[in-house]
């Protein structure tokens, strides 16, 4: 019998380039755009200079501090929002008299933009790393509780039946059926909440202004400077990051996830 | 061997709201099952037997008359019922043997004597060396197999058994109906079927119970006084399984008239 993570791994023995070539093709007709004038270079700087931007910041211990400052306030923000949304997720899809208490303020609620919250924040916590931190957290909490409120809604009829056959106390039915069953939604949003708070942590840098050192006011920096190539080497930076946490949550996914049957390509 | 339970079922009534009407269900069921007998409730749909069997699981309460387990009244689920479900409704996150020891998960024992007899469980169903696999990796009939293992595993007083092969091919049902009879044979334990296949209903029973529906109720209780393992093609078997059918023969006209008249309605236009 074969297991699905052999067919994976089958499936993946070399690494496949073609990903590749899009992003290199846009490289190639900037280099070309610059080097033959099309462009104003003050704006559209050349792929050289952005290149070597890259490599004085590679070693500037400026440079990660603000990455390791951005990490913390996104991963923080994420532990707290992703956890609190789990939490409320749940309890909205298993009690109606949450749902019909806590239901309405919350729809009504994540219908207000996260950025218009952001001069309330400001005015109350101030720019500091408290009000990023808790500004990140909203942006993980909402998908975080709409995927596992789906999740838990989706448990199903016939296995609850089974946990009342076996007669499973609370904490058995949480851990044992519910959990378990909602786990690809919740997973699913994991992914967007890392996304959303990655974004949300970038986007409280930039407004949340407070001469500390994120990636975020790497970027701002580079802007109040005019220099584009350290704008555009931050934004390289801020979107390898978050393709990496995509990577690591799909990897996390296919392996708390090997129970269900692999995927019809 | 587990102890076999008895079953008293006495003047049971059971009855739906629908849109604040009442419909009755099951009436007057009277039904004595002795410790160890394998019951077949057999019955076209909407007779009730699948209710019948939810009460006594006790996934369905709200009834009246009394429904005993061993001279005690049947509240709520209790490991001394096991269920087997037309589905397998194994949990598809968990492996054959992590399904299998849900049965054990709140039964008293050591974590040493519920693996062990796990293990049992799963050889007895025939499944060894698929321990580890997932539901999505087995077959229809061996998910059911799990389910009985599932079932099997704390050793209940009384196996129930709704439809449980209704969804398989016709081989694979009659190997696990002979599978079923060995298992219930050595285990000991009483057993109630729930079917439609009167061959089925038949080849298991020492008893095969015929229900009518609307309301649903007993018509007829026929002894199955046939040596096991039962031979599918004598005389006294076929005779037997003719016997039972002859009750739904009135059904059956009844329905083929009713057919007739809403095919006729086209025909006529």
């Amino acid at each position: 019998m074969s297991t699905s993570s052999d067919s994976l791994q089958v499936a993946r023995k070399w690494p496949d380039w073609r990903p590749l070539a899009l992003p290199l093709a846009l490289i190639a007709l900037w280099a070309l755009a610059t080097s033959r004038g099309w462009v104003d270079t003050k704006v559209v700087v050349p792929p050289a200079q952005v290149l070597a931007t890259a490599w004085q910041e590679l070693f500037n211990p400026t440079f990660y501090q603000g990455v390791a400052l951005s990490l913390w306030r996104d991963l923080s923000g994420f532990a707290l929002g992703s956890t609190a949304g789990v939490l409320l997720g749940v309890l909205l899809g298993v009690s109606p008299l949450a749902r019909w208490m806590i239901g309405p303020t919350f729809h009504s609620l994540r219908q207000v933009s996260l950025f218009a919250w952001l001069p309330l924040l400001a005015a109350v916590a101030g720019s500091g790393d408290l009000s990023k931190i808790v500004f990140v957290a909203f942006s993980a909490f909402y998908p975080m509780v709409l995927a596992t409120l789906e999740g838990v809604q989706g448990v199903s009829a016939a296995h609850a039946e089974v946990a009342r056959v076996y007669g499973f106390s609370g904490p058995q039915r949480l851990f044992r059926l519910i959990l378990p069953s909602a786990a690809p939604q919740i997973l699913s949003g994991i992914q967007l909440a890392l996304i959303y708070a990655w974004l949300g942590t970038i986007g409280a840098e930039f407004l949340l202004y407070d001469f500390s050192n994120g990636l975020g006011q790497i970027v701002i920096k580079g802007r109040s400077a005019f220099r584009v190539d350290v704008i555009l080497f931050g934004l390289f930076v801020i979107g390898l990051i978050g393709y990496g946490f995509a990577r690591l949550t799909a990897r996390l996914e296919r392996r708390l996830l090997r129970w269900r049957p692999p995927a019809l390509h | 061997m587990s102890h076999a339970g008895t079953i008293d079922i006495r003047q049971l009534h059971k009855q739906y709201d629908v849109k604040g009407q009442p419909l009755k269900v099951l009436e007057d069921i009277n039904l004595s099952i002795r410790p160890g007998e394998f019951i077949s409730i057999v019955g076209s749909s909407g007779c009730g037997k699948s209710t019948l069997l939810r009460l006594i699981i006790g996934l369905e309460g709200d009834y009246q008359g009394q429904l005993l387990l061993d001279g005690q009244r049947i509240q709520g689920t209790s490991l001394d019922r096991g269920i087997v479900f037309q589905e397998h409704r194994l949990f598809p996150w968990l492996t054959v043997d992590q399904n299998v020891a849900l049965g054990l998960l709140n039964a008293p024992g050591t974590q040493a004597s519920k693996d062990k007899s796990v293990q049992e469980h799963i050889h007895l169903v025939g499944l060894k060396g698929f321990e580890k696999a997932y539901p999505y990796q087995l077959s229809g009939g061996m998910s059911q197999r799990v389910a009985i293992a599932r079932a099997l595993v704390n050793r209940p007083e009384v196996l129930l058994l709704d439809e449980p092969f209704g969804a398989l091919d016709a081989l694979t049902r009659s190997r696990l109906q002979q599978e079923l009879q060995r298992i219930w044979q050595a285990e000991g334990i009483t057993a109630i079927l729930v079917t439609h296949d009167v061959e089925e209903a038949v080849y298991l029973g020492d008893r095969v119970v015929v229900m009518q529906p609307r309301p649903g109720r007993i018509k007829r209780i026929v002894d199955v006084n046939l040596p096991r393992p039962r031979d599918r093609v004598a005389a006294d078997f076929v005779a037997l399984k003719d016997d039972v059918l002859s009750e739904f023969s009135h059904e059956i006209n009844h329905a083929t008239v009713a057919e007739r008249a809403e095919r006729a309605i086209p025909l006529a236009a």
